[in-house]
């Protein structure tokens, strides 16, 4: 398998706190995989990195033998259009409906008709166990899963090719985060994508990954399948996997 | 604390501001007037803005109107010259207080409403989100909000030209028993075109001012409820005060002395 998408030495500082130092991960194409860290450790700054919305400090970022990081300007649009990003907390159009939501990307960057987007859309929600009738609500209307759900369409509406998961699961109950877990596996796997996604939800990432890393002071600290995660005889991803409040990692109280 | 230091920081962090703000309003024309255009979005933002606007626009200018009709009569009575109200209450508003009471009007209220938005948009991600959808934010949100104000604004000054004369018109004929019609044809026989256009130039700038400043704020916004809380003050803020230095600088050039 060629590697698809592949990070080496990214390092990023906020003022005097370097939240990523020197991290180095690959993923092989039609892979998945998951990074898990507590907070605070940097997850969220890596993701947003590799998405091209904070600009890092040091280090490379490939995507298809591309250093998107040298991409001119011009050039970022046509890379944006084959990645799809799942947000955490769904972050849809609150002025828009669902559909215009999902198809946001058909309507405003390919400049697709209305109607034809629309059907495209409402395509999009029946793969995510969404009823037609949904299209036409607003989001603030939907529930916290449905949100997810409709983020997860606008996501891979546009058949993107690297799929990336920003806390799929949080602040949602066990058996909706399950569905949503069920759906992320599907879709990727349907598209035939890769995926990136970081989360502290152990149930997740055993559930979508293929290979888990872990994130642990601005470092990938351990890296193996999703089935050694358990017993992966690392003392720090043993404390976190098992969730105990004593072991080597110290969680720093205060943030910043 | 060196007083020297602390002048000189605060002295360069102005000037990185400005920097920021000219560079942000530079990137906004830029999308504005290259492709993709986004026409539906700009004219819902037009139409959004003029129409919610204009009872506010017009009840200042009515007021404001009907307010200056007095004073300009007793003041001007006292050397004998109360019958000159039309011609100074008509330049008055359009050279000077239609555009300047208009804009700082939606300064406050749409300047203010699309920090909010732009603010809310930012702190839920959702900006985030558009550029992963490969549609840049400045030509979706920003470059409509700026091009439709920018035109609109002179549109609703010249409302409010009219509303403001009718107040003062209203004061006229009710209060100091002026004759109705002589009243409105001494100001069409008095007032020149360059008085109208001269007021409506300014509302154009205006109208630039308000909606960048509202957009810059708005967008820049980070950290939460309170975050956006203060972007929209700092937009209403920055928008008014460069709208009265703007005035003065327009219109120095704009008289003819």
């Amino acid at each position: 398998m060629p590697t698809k998408l592949s990070v080496r030495g990214l390092s990023k500082s906020f003022g005097a706190k370097s939240v990523l130092r020197g991290v180095d991960l690959e993923v092989d194409e039609g892979k998945s995989l998951v990074v898990i860290g507590g907070s605070g450790t940097g997850k969220s700054v890596l993701l947003r990195c590799i998405l091209g919305l904070i600009h890092p400090d040091a280090g490379e970022i490939w995507i298809d033998g591309e250093d998107v990081l040298k991409l001119p300007e011009a050039e970022r649009p046509r890379r944006r259009r084959q990645i799809g990003m799942l947000f955490q907390a769904a972050a849809l159009f609150d002025s828009l409906k669902v559909w215009e939501n999902v198809s946001f990307r058909l309507l405003y960057g390919e400049r697709m008709k209305r109607d034809l987007a629309r059907e495209r859309a409402i395509a999009c929600l029946a793969q995510v166990g969404l009823p037609p009738e949904v299209a036409d609500l607003s989001p603030s209307e939907l529930s916290g899963g449905m949100q997810k759900r409709v983020g997860l369409a606008r996501a891979v509406a546009a058949d993107p090719k690297v799929l990336f998961f920003d806390e799929p699961t949080t602040g949602l109950d066990p058996i909706t985060a399950d569905v949503i877990n069920n759906l992320i596996a599907d879709r990727v796997k349907a598209l035939g994508a890769t995926a990136l996604s970081i989360t502290h939800d152990i149930a997740s990432a055993r559930k979508i990954a293929d290979d888990i890393a872990m994130l642990h002071e601005g470092c990938i600290i351990w890296r193996g399948p999703a089935r050694e995660v358990m017993s992966s005889g690392n003392p720090m991803v043993d404390q976190f996997v098992h969730g105990r409040a004593d072991g080597p990692i110290r969680m720093a109280l205060k943030a910043g | 604390m060196n007083p020297v230091r602390t002048i000189g920081r605060g002295t360069i962090s102005a000037i990185r501001e400005v920097g920021r703000i000219s560079l942000f309003a530079a990137q906004a024309v830029a999308a504005a007037l290259t492709p993709p255009y986004y026409w539906r979005a700009t004219l819902s933002a037009g139409l959004r803005f003029a129409f919610n606007a204009l009872p506010v626009i017009g009840l200042t200018a009515v007021f404001t109107g009907a307010a200056l009709a007095l004073n300009i009569y007793d003041g001007s009575a006292r050397f004998n010259a109360g019958t000159f109200l039309p011609q100074i209450l008509s330049v008055s508003i359009v050279r000077e207080l239609g555009p300047v009471l208009a804009a700082l009007m939606l300064s406050g209220r749409s300047a203010s409403a699309m920090a909010a938005e732009l603010g809310s948009m930012r702190v839920t991600d959702q900006i985030d989100a558009m550029s992963t959808l490969a549609v840049d934010p400045f030509r979706y949100l920003i470059a409509p909000r700026v091009l439709s104000t920018t035109l609109m604004t002179p549109l609703l000054v010249l409302v409010a030209d009219i509303i403001g004369i009718y107040g003062g018109w209203l004061v006229a004929v009710f209060v100091l028993d002026f004759s109705g019609p002589i009243f409105i044809g001494n100001i069409a026989e008095f007032l020149e075109s360059r008085d109208v256009v001269s007021g409506l130039i300014k509302a154009l700038v205006f109208g630039f001012i308000l909606s960048t400043m509202g957009c810059y704020y708005g967008y820049g916004s980070r950290g939460g409820a309170q975050g956006v809380g203060a972007a929209t003050r700092a937009a209403v803020v920055a928008s008014a005060v460069l709208i009265l230095a703007a005035n003065y600088v327009m219109t120095s050039f704009l008289v003819e002395v």
